[in-house]
């Protein structure tokens, strides 16, 4: 790989082409929200009709905001969940850290289908009704093993003396916990919580079989409006690429404000 | 930090009942009859008879597992040369910068990227449009497997493009060097060393598109059309339609263990060149 000036002409073309492949239709079906009719081939004028019309659906409205009431609430409790359960798997016997990481592999090896309807079967033995509670559940279940995933290395590389040093200090183990161990995996808990909500925001097969109760996301709206052509789906697609670009910017430009303050220091 | 061993006793609970549980009660529904419950249920073999016996049921499996194969080779020799390009591109901040932009899609929800080819392969879409303006005959790209496979290469190629990628910069390039300097040209030593070393990734990038395009239900229902039916449609209609649950249960019963059969077939398949003693 030491042939750096060798992406040659066609290697150009070649990636050119292929991110045009990725972001051709995305781009195509921002522009078409903006379309002032129907017609998802001619542009025929600029209008907002498309996302008057679902301020005015009171289901997309709900939607919109199950799907962020989820994803927020889903990533707090997961993040917070998944910290303290990477900490204390950290003081763990071998055994049980490894079967906790086996069972986390779970949902997160398995096809989603197979997940959604373990959890299906879960809740309706139960009788619990489908609705927001199973939906909050499932995600917090599906969100924490991602958690745990990006911590588990942060923790692997902490001096395990840190946390006795406190509190030879006379930090009690909670000051200890909060004050010396949390700083050091900041990061790992930070990428943690975004993965976490990129993965319930964008969520649609769990949610589709484990909601119910009118309570839907998104997505689900999506699926369930795409049998015929309704021009709304598109601006409900361009509201979910923008809540997740600006979250992707937000991911992104964070680390490099953080760097450059270290430096300035 | 053994003082904070019982901070994850809690979620081993958790992950006891909400994770364990579902997976074991798939099996136990697959294995009943149907219009048990919990407590009193009689084992049985008939979802299995009925799947096994029924020529409709089995053919949507093997085109389940035909459409993910042909899915899996487009991705790896699409993905490959992509992967290829993007861990020569020279400097740290180029490459840094074209795997953000092949990252950034895989952020987006599945169902909405799936969904906005709708308008430009629909029948009256961008491509038969033009076609039309052109005056050339519309074709029919929508409802077919073509649309299938395509709409699922472009959902799942960029994590083979990534994990390529990885094992691509992971390398150790003073191999392919020593292999230049003993006399192979670029072909050689990219067949003999690139390649051999990148198989590892190959194998998480088809694990990573594998696994997806088996049990998709939404992309062949999006761009197949409503009598488009795989594997995973007919478990999201027994589920959520018929409500049966028992059959439903033994076929992603089914699924899973030839999913974990090939699984086990393409790690071994990734042992064995190297045990030949490539390098």
């Amino acid at each position: 790989m030491q042939d750096n000036k060798k992406t040659g002409i066609c290697g150009k073309l070649y990636m050119g082409l292929l991110l045009l492949f990725f972001y051709f239709p995305i781009l195509y079906m921002v522009a078409f929200s903006f379309n002032e009719t129907k017609s998802l081939s001619i542009f025929s004028g600029f209008s907002l009709k498309w996302y008057q019309r679902i301020l005015k659906d009171s289901s997309m409205v709900s939607a919109i905001f199950y799907t962020v009431f989820v994803a927020v609430v889903a990533t707090a409790v997961s993040t917070v969940a998944g910290t303290i359960t990477a900490i204390g798997l950290s003081g763990c016997r071998k055994l049980l850290r490894k079967s906790v990481h086996q069972i986390n592999n779970l949902p997160v090896m398995n096809p989603d289908i197979v997940t959604a309807i373990g959890l299906l079967m879960f809740f309706s033995v139960l009788t619990v009704k489908k609705g927001l509670a199973t939906l909050l559940l499932a995600h917090i279940m599906f969100c924490i093993p991602y958690v745990i995933l990006s911590i588990m290395p942060k923790i692997r590389n902490l001096d395990p003396n840190l946390a006795d040093a406190a509190m030879d200090l006379g930090c009690t183990p909670m000051q200890a916990l909060i004050k010396v161990v949390v700083p050091q995996i900041m990061p790992g808990i930070i990428s943690g919580a975004l993965i976490a909500f990129t993965m319930s925001f964008d969520d649609f097969v769990i949610s589709y079989f484990v909601t119910g109760n009118g309570v839907n996301n998104i997505s689900i709206m999506v699926y369930t409006m795409s049998k015929r052509i309704n021009p709304s789906i598109n601006a409900l697609s361009t509201i979910i690429i923008v809540i997740i670009t600006i979250g992707l910017l937000i991911a992104n430009i964070l680390p490099v404000i953080n760097e450059k303050r270290r430096h300035k220091k | 930090m053994k003082n904070f061993r019982s901070m994850a006793y809690p979620y081993v609970v958790w992950a006891f009942v909400l994770i364990v549980i579902p997976m074991l009660m798939i099996a136990m529904y697959a294995f009943t009859e149907r219009g048990n419950s919990v407590i009193t249920f009689r084992l049985t073999l008939d979802n299995f008879k009925v799947f096994f016996s029924d020529a409709v049921f089995i053919n949507i499996m093997k085109r389940s597992f035909y459409i993910a194969l042909v899915t899996t080779v487009i991705c790896i020799l699409l993905g490959y040369p992509a992967a290829y390009i993007a861990a020569n591109l020279g400097s740290e901040k180029n490459r840094m910068m074209m795997v953000i932009l092949i990252t950034i899609p895989t952020w987006i929800n599945m169902l909405v990227r799936t969904y906005a080819w709708l308008g430009i392969l629909q029948d009256n879409g961008l491509i038969n449009s033009a076609l039309r303006a052109l005056g050339l005959p519309a074709i029919k790209i929508i409802q077919t497997d073509f649309a299938v496979i395509f709409g699922m290469v472009y959902n799942f190629i960029p994590f083979m493009i990534l994990q390529i990628y990885t094992s691509l910069t992971k390398m150790d390039k003073s191999y392919i060097e020593a292999a230049q300097d003993l006399g192979a040209n670029r072909l050689q030593s990219f067949i003999k060393i690139t390649l051999p070393l990148s198989l590892p990734g190959i194998i998480s990038g088809i694990t990573l598109v594998f696994l997806p395009a088996v049990s998709s239900f939404f992309i062949p229902k999006l761009l197949g059309g409503g009598k488009y039916v795989l594997i995973g449609n007919v478990i999201e209609n027994q589920f959520l339609t018929a409500g049966n649950w028992n059959f439903g249960s033994a076929l992603s019963l089914i699924m899973a263990v030839i999913i974990v059969f090939l699984m086990w077939l393409t790690k071994k398949a990734d042992r064995d060149p190297n045990a030949e003693g490539g390098l």
